[in-house]
């Protein structure tokens, strides 16, 4: 409750200026707003889901539906683990040796594969949890119609399971948002408006990173903005998460 | 000796033909089962009339249900279980089968104890099943849905909500949903696993209804705990004890005139 008081105290009086949704980011003492992070971190996070989603739901799907219990699930499993617990530092250090360096530049695509790493243990994680929910009288019923064991999965296992699935993809979509370490190796940071994922791309957390450490005051208010509207949308999204969960019929 | 007053469903004064003399649906010949290293099976050797009713009692654990469910192949859903020998239907040895399986499934259906709707409407979990095998038309697809809802006697229930989910209905039209699912595909054999044993006395007497109705098209196989079920929907029952077939004949004379001291204990309910 301090943190959101504190954060809103801070940030809320920025937030409601239109320029910070327009203008790009400013040199210091002069007015601006946070245009372009807005639009990298939304570029940034939306490449991560759709590169990290389907690995993670494929995988997922393998662990309860295929590999059940055979040690190459349980090996899987535990790596899952480590690499969900894996400090995200690490991640982008990672993607930086094998994909920056190489590259030679830094880049937006190289965030979102770090981000995506993060996303993938999340959602196999979810998904594997979610299809063992499921009851196995279920995947019976529809075998026993005459159905193929993949279509079973997509067409009734997916089903019963979705918004469990769904809900864990929030979550992780939620988590990454707001990362910051892994992004200040990769995408690193861009004063101006671009949309290229081949170049260096602004991005929220970096730019509160930068813009906090900085002397200047009207940056500190764009930062502060910068962490109230971060905030929110992952309150948005782990409601909209929660409410769903909920709902499940 | 006190004999149980049972009503069977073959009347007095018409007796059974034995076995041997009908046309066999299915045929079961020395089928062992196996749960990892556990054998629940034992030499299994019996013959399922066509489009009669047949019933696997005995008490719980004694293979009633393993037995049925080796007739769709439902074990190999489970790495840890197999089965050895024969069960043939017309003369196709699903146990060795390796390809066609969701097509022999497709022949013979399955309702499971619990309930086991289709987490969607009532309408598509009726086509669900057809949907795999067969590509029908809006209207021909509306009419094999009214078909099969009629047969198992819900259509009146539901003819106006076809749109809601399966959960959504009570316990025993999720039954007959159920059947109905396995009727729209138009299977040969009906496996029937205690399907009435999650239910009320008022919707187990209207499944029992739809069962003997259901014989005049199929060839059904009902596992029960219930013996007075048994006794009112099956023409043919076989006891079972500890994974072994202890006698097997016409319903009539199984409840009245047991060949064995194990059997006629089960039923008059000394054992069991």
């Amino acid at each position: 409750m301090w943190i959101l008081g504190t954060l809103f105290y801070e940030g809320g009086a920025a937030l409601l200026r239109a320029q910070l949704y327009y203008q790009m980011t400013p040199p210091p003492g002069d007015d601006g707003g946070l245009a372009n992070a807005i639009a990298g971190s939304l570029m940034i996070v939306g490449t991560a889901t759709l590169l990290g989603t389907p690995v993670g739901i494929l995988a997922g799907t393998y662990l309860a539906e295929y590999g059940k219990k055979s040690w190459l699930a349980a090996a899987t499993r535990f790596l899952n683990d480590v690499l969900l617990s894996a400090p995200s530092i690490v991640i982008g250090l990672f993607v930086y040796t094998v994909y920056v360096a190489r590259a030679k530049h830094f880049s937006g695509w190289a965030g979102a594969v770090a981000l995506a790493l993060i996303v993938i243990p999340v959602v196999v994680r979810t998904t594997d949890d979610m299809l063992k929910l499921v009851p196995n009288s279920l995947r019976e019923a529809a075998v026993a119609l005459g159905c193929p064991t993949w279509k079973m999965i997509v067409l009734v296992t997916y089903r019963a399971a979705r918004t469990g699935i769904l809900t864990g993809i929030l979550l992780a979509l939620a988590r990454i948002s707001g990362e910051t370490a892994p992004l200040l190796f990769t995408a690193l940071n861009n004063q101006f408006w671009s949309l290229d994922l081949n170049r260096p791309m602004s991005n929220l957390p970096t730019v509160i990173f930068q813009f906090a450490m900085s002397p200047y005051a009207d940056w500190h208010r764009l930062a502060w903005g910068g962490a109230t509207l971060i905030t929110l949308a992952v309150l948005g999204l782990n409601v909209v998460a929660r409410v769903l969960f909920t709902r499940k019929d | 000796m006190n004999r149980p007053l049972i009503r069977t469903a073959l009347r007095a004064g018409e007796p059974a033909p034995a076995v041997a003399e009908l046309p066999a649906k299915l045929r079961v010949r020395h089928l062992n089962f196996y749960y990892g290293a556990y054998q629940a099976l034992h030499d299994i050797t019996l013959d399922i009339p066509a489009n009669r009713v047949t019933a696997f009692i005995g008490p719980s654990g004694c293979g009633k249900s393993t037995l049925l469910r080796s007739f769709n192949r439902m074990y190999s859903l489970y790495p840890d279980q197999h089965a050895e020998g024969e069960v043939l239907l017309d003369s196709v040895n699903i146990i060795e089968l390796a390809r066609d399986l969701p097509l022999i499934r497709a022949k013979i259906g399955m309702v499971f104890q619990k309930p086991t709707p289709f987490p969607m409407s009532i309408y598509d979990n009726i086509a669900f099943g057809v949907r795999l095998f067969e590509r029908l038309s809006k209207r021909q697809m509306d009419e094999r849905v009214e078909w099969a809802l009629t047969r198992a006697a819900l259509w009146p229930e539901v003819r106006t909500k076809l749109d809601q989910s399966g959960n959504s209905l009570s316990g025993g039209q999720q039954q007959r949903l159920c059947i109905a699912r396995c009727i729209a595909i138009k299977p040969e054999v009906l496996l029937l696993d205690e399907p009435c044993s999650a239910l009320d006395p008022i919707s187990t007497a209207r499944i029992e209804e739809l069962i003997t109705e259901l014989k005049n098209d199929y060839t059904v196989v009902l596992v029960t705990h219930n013996m007075q079920q048994a006794a009112r929907v099956s023409d043919y029952t076989a006891y079972m004890y500890l994974g072994q077939l202890i006698e097997y004949g016409d319903t009539d004379t199984i409840f009245i005139k047991p060949q064995s001291k194990q059997t006629e204990d089960y039923i008059t309910g000394r054992f069991g």
